[in-house]
């Protein structure tokens, strides 16, 4: 056994995180940050962050992530980051001319309390940022939250910096994607698209983390939202933010700064997360829905209708982000699954247990913050067996100890590829996961029927 | 094969590179740089080139570096498997060194405890920041040690536990008072210490040795008992080496830490020879044993054929029996064949090609034995976070200048122990060992042995590494995770050598032929020819529009 030492017995435990359900903020921030066409993730701490953030990033994405650092030494971390800062972005400037660089900060500079804003300022008047440059912060100390919240603050950090309401007509409708691949990003763009929603998607890191191989490395790849177009978010006409952990706090400030009213929607996994998004965005650009959309929509609920009977039943665990894990929910209950466990090291509030309550039953065990781990999610799966886990990589000792099939969704997944390339978000990408998870039901079926009962259809 | 000492270009050359390396910088930055860049010179009666390395990086430049907590946690202490090990602090550091480093373990049995694939932290969270985390990690080792009942568990310190004065040492003291049956101690390697994973590795050497070894008095049975320090077991390696040290009929008392066990370190001093691989990360240990114990070490190599059959002949001369020096020769002897094979089919390959390797503070330098093994030549190598000593010889330590970022790192004194100090060796067969070419407690560096012309880089950063690929466009190219990508967009494949690309072992004879095998699958692979569509380099349009 991999993980010989968890027991069945579930000890309370106030104090020690065991297998965490979630990482730091500033990862997430640098994922974000990764979004803005030609930006440069900078990390104000140790060298060690911005080391192993730009390893777990390229692990997951298997492309380039390019990130700098203040590489704080000991002397830093007494007298303040300040000097470590303006050497950076002299630095960053001369030798990577990026249009942006986007600083986060970490546990190491927030306990030390470096004023960013100050420190940014002082480069401004020191002239260390070239005209039309821009260097901006978020706030993103790794004792709060998790991962998702580090992208949060960095979304909501570009609409402090950037967005800017002209006296302009307003014409456009600010998407939020939220924490998800870039071929998630790029199928909601798409989805807009084929609706004609003249758009602004923030931030976008398709084509960035999962760029081409042409012989050339580009610094500064294809993709991200131009600094422009950040800046005139603050002219849309509406904002649509996916997934309310990572999307909230800049769709709201898009609200209070410039005036851009918002509503905040599940992240669109699975039919009906994706009608509540492609109906929200149809009331307010004023478009119809094309046929296309409806068809693929069609296509999606024929494929569950065509093959319930597998999925009927089946249990579940879940582990994940708390964006991802509600959507998800709800289209496995119409697919008639149960959901036993759901599990995020993100810490949610109340209204997340009440909501998965709402679509997975009374019955959910749902564990939430500090203490919601992989070890107590493996416990509650010693004690009941589900047929089906979804969770990152790291489940899969699980997966191996306990027998049950896992479905890689999440962050991070350092085994696989293919969540680079293939969405799970709009229709087709719930017509992906009804795949996978047919896959893996009928794979076991095929493996493990009787003789006599091995079915040539199914 | 490739001698040290040939030629891989001129100096004109490769000082030429040096100067466009250094042109883009500003002047600040260029200064510092151009000490940490020389050129490999013939090391016969010149004087080795002086580089600069263990400087700070340039705040703001794509590094490779990571932090004292990766050197301590992550790298000397994480591949043993019976020290329950406890991240103190927020999430991220216990997250990110979790299993990451593929250091793999084989417990002795499924009821022997195996705690690597579990990541334990005290998760801090903003309370814990303001008001103290002591309280918080007591109760985390608590609960450990009802969960897991381990016979010893480290504390590691990340960034802000420095900084809110948390004094993980006493915890440990405390809480050991508490469990009397468990070995409890601490790590002040918080990342902002020193200036690289270097501080680290000094860190966990410190308190291993003053906490560990020499706590069980347990030596193992045989004639010729050592310890191999400083290898890892990354993709097996460990395994490997553990077969050809039983083979030739040695016996393995303990490896600092691949595929270890806590008693092994613990019952340490009992060996009779310290064998170290990567001197970078462990030569505390090995001279502080020699200092406190009278144990003796040696620097030897495993990865690279001929350097195995090298190193085991000089275990076998330390310890200098007639029978385990012919054992010796009768196993080179029968392993040498395979490889021969394998190496001769892909040299044919491979011979000329052009090989870089910046990594770790000792794979730079071994790996280049085996591309030269290949017929394969170094045209720039460095070492992440080594010291001066990694590069020009140990001959350089007293000169090294001591640094605050140094001395922020304790220098342990050790001194002889009363009762089981015990020289292995007399003054008179010291020098006998000497003359026969085995140098005890020496390590000549990685310069003397690269081929002239080639250029010596430390502390790579991505400006220099774009820029020698597109000078030279290499064969291949060494590094790491961060750095893979990056490299291979451009169309040069990129040999990971801290996790292996999930592949290995590289050590030993059979790593040996696993290791010509895949860089001869690297250089020869098709895929990059693919980086440009056909219409790529002809864009105009020849035939008509199909239209309608």
């Amino acid at each position: 056994m991999l993980l010989r030492h968890t027991p069945i017995e579930i000890s309370a435990r106030g104090a020690l995180t065991i297998n965490p359900a979630k990482t730091c903020q500033p990862v997430g921030a640098m994922y974000a940050a990764l979004g803005i066409h030609k930006c440069l993730p900078h990390s104000h701490g140790s060298q060690g962050c911005c080391a192993y953030h730009r390893s777990a990033l390229t692990r997951h994405y298997k492309d380039p992530v390019m990130a700098t650092t203040s590489s704080f030494t000991e002397g830093a971390s007494v007298f303040g980051g300040q000097a470590n800062l303006l050497d950076s972005i002299s630095n960053v400037f001369a030798l990577y001319d990026p249009d942006v660089i986007a600083v986060h900060t970490t546990c190491l500079s927030e306990v030390i309390g470096d004023d960013m804003s100050q420190i940014i300022a002082k480069a401004e008047r020191e002239g260390k940022i070239p005209r039309g440059k821009r260097v901006f912060h978020a706030n993103t100390p790794s004792f709060k939250g998790s991962h998702v919240t580090g992208f949060a603050n960095m979304v909501q950090g570009m609409v402090s910096a950037c967005a800017t309401r002209s006296e302009g007509p307003r014409r456009h409708v600010n998407l939020i994607p939220g924490f998800v691949e870039p071929s998630d990003m790029a199928e909601i763009r798409r989805i807009v698209e084929v609706m004609g929603v003249r758009h602004i998607l923030f931030p976008d890191t398709s084509e960035v983390v999962n760029g081409p191989l042409t012989g050339k490395f580009r610094m500064y790849p294809r993709g991200g939202t131009t600094l422009a177009d950040l800046t005139r978010s603050g002219d849309g006409l509406f904002t649509v933010g996916l997934g309310r952990a990572a999307s909230t706090p800049a769709a709201k400030l898009l609200d209070t700064k410039c005036k851009v009213p918002c509503e905040v929607l599940e992240l669109p996994i699975g039919v009906r997360a994706t009608d509540a998004f492609v109906d929200t965005l149809r009331k307010v650009a004023g478009v119809h829905v094309p046929e296309a959309l409806t068809v693929e929509r069609g296509q999606t609920v024929d494929v569950m209708a065509d093959m319930l009977q597998y999925f009927h039943g089946k249990t579940v665990a879940l582990a994940g982000d708390p964006d991802h894990l509600l959507p998800l929910a709800q289209f496995l209950a119409d697919l008639d699954m149960r959901v036993l466990y759901a599990v995020t090291g993100t810490p949610t509030g109340p209204r997340f247990e009440r909501r998965m309550r709402e679509v997975a039953g009374g019955d959910v065990v749902v564990r939430q913050g500090p203490g919601a781990d992989l070890f107590l999610l493996h416990q509650l799966i010693k004690n009941r067996k589900p047929d089906l886990l979804f969770g990152n990589t790291y489940a899969k000792y699980i997966a191996r100890d306990e027998g049950v099939p896992l479905l890689r969704m999440g962050f991070p997944i350092y085994d696989r590829v293919g969540h680079q390339y293939f969405p799970i978000v709009g229709y087709r990408g719930a017509l992906r996961l009804l795949e996978r998870m047919l896959n893996v039901i009928l794979d076991q079926q095929d493996r493990d029927a009787p003789e006599e009962s091995f079915e040539l259809v199914m | 094969m490739e001698k040290p000492g040939a030629l891989v270009q001129t100096i004109e050359e490769g000082e030429r590179i040096k100067e466009e390396l250094l042109a883009r910088y500003p002047t600040k930055v260029a200064r510092k740089r151009a000490k940490q860049i020389v050129v490999a010179r013939a090391a016969e009666g010149e004087a080795l080139p002086q580089i600069l390395a263990n400087a700070r990086t340039i705040p703001g430049i794509l590094t490779m570096r990571g932090c004292a907590y990766a050197g301590c946690k992550g790298v000397v202490l994480g591949p043993t498997r019976d020290i329950l090990q406890i991240t103190h602090g927020p999430i991220g550091c216990g997250f990110y060194s979790w299993l990451t480093r593929r250091n793999q373990t084989r417990p002795v049995s499924d009821a022997d405890p195996n705690y690597m694939p579990y990541a334990l932290s005290t998760d801090l969270q903003e309370e814990e920041i303001i008001f103290g985390g002591e309280k918080k990690l007591k109760q985390a080792i608590d609960e450990a040690i009802a969960l897991f009942h381990p016979k010893a568990i480290g504390i590691f310190s990340t960034c802000p536990v420095g900084l809110i004065g948390d004094d993980v040492h006493a915890v440990a003291r405390e809480m050991e008072e508490k469990y009397p049956g468990v070995n409890i101690f601490g790590f002040s390697c918080e990342g902002y210490k020193g200036v690289s994973q270097s501080a680290g590795h000094h860190v966990a050497n410190n308190k291993v040795f003053t906490d560990v070894v020499g706590t069980l008095e347990k030596p193992k049975r045989g004639r010729f008992r050592l310890n191999i320090l400083g290898e890892y077991n990354i993709g097996g390696d460990a395994f490997e080496i553990e077969r050809l040290i039983a083979a030739c009929g040695l016996t393995l008392h303990s490896t600092f830490s691949g595929n270890s066990e806590y008693d092994e370190f613990a019952s340490a001093h009992t060996a009779d020879l310290n064998a170290v691989m990567c001197h970078r990360s462990i030569n505390y240990m090995a001279e502080m044993m020699e200092k406190k114990y009278g144990i003796p070490w040696i620097k030897i190599n495993f990865v690279g054929a001929e350097a195995t059959a090298k190193s085991l002949r000089k275990i076998a001369a330390y310890f200098g029996d007639a029978e385990l020096i012919a054992q010796v020769e009768r196993v080179v002897a029968e392993e040498m064949p395979a490889v021969e094979s394998v190496r001769a089919e892909v040299a044919e390959r491979c011979e000329g090609k052009l090989a870089m390797l910046f990594v770790g503070g000792s794979r730079a330098h071994h790996y280049q034995e085996l591309f030269a093994e290949m017929g394969m030549r170094t045209i720039a190598a460095g070492y992440e976070f080594a010291h001066r000593d990694d590069y020009e010889g140990r001959q350089v330590i007293p000169s090294i200048a001591v640094d605050a970022d140094t001395r922020n790192i304790e220098e342990l004194t050790v001194g002889p122990d009363a009762e089981r100090f015990r020289p292995r060796k007399t003054e008179a067969e010291r020098a006998a060992l000497e003359e026969r070419g085995v140098r005890l407690g020496e390590y000549a560096g990685m310069i003397p042995e690269m081929p002239v012309g080639a250029l010596v880089i430390d502390d790579l950063n991505h400006h220099e590494a774009e820029l020698l690929i597109e000078r030279y466009h290499p064969a291949i190219f060494c590094a790491g995770i961060k750095e893979k990508y990056v490299i291979q967009k451009s169309g040069v494949p990129l040999k990971q050598l801290h996790s292996y690309d999930y592949s290995g072992p590289y050590a030993g004879f059979r790593g040996a032929i696993n290791f010509y095998r895949e860089i001869d699958r690297l250089v020869n692979t098709k895929v990059f020819s693919l980086a440009r569509a056909p219409w790529d380099d002809s864009p105009e349009l020849l035939g008509s529009y199909a239209w309608s």
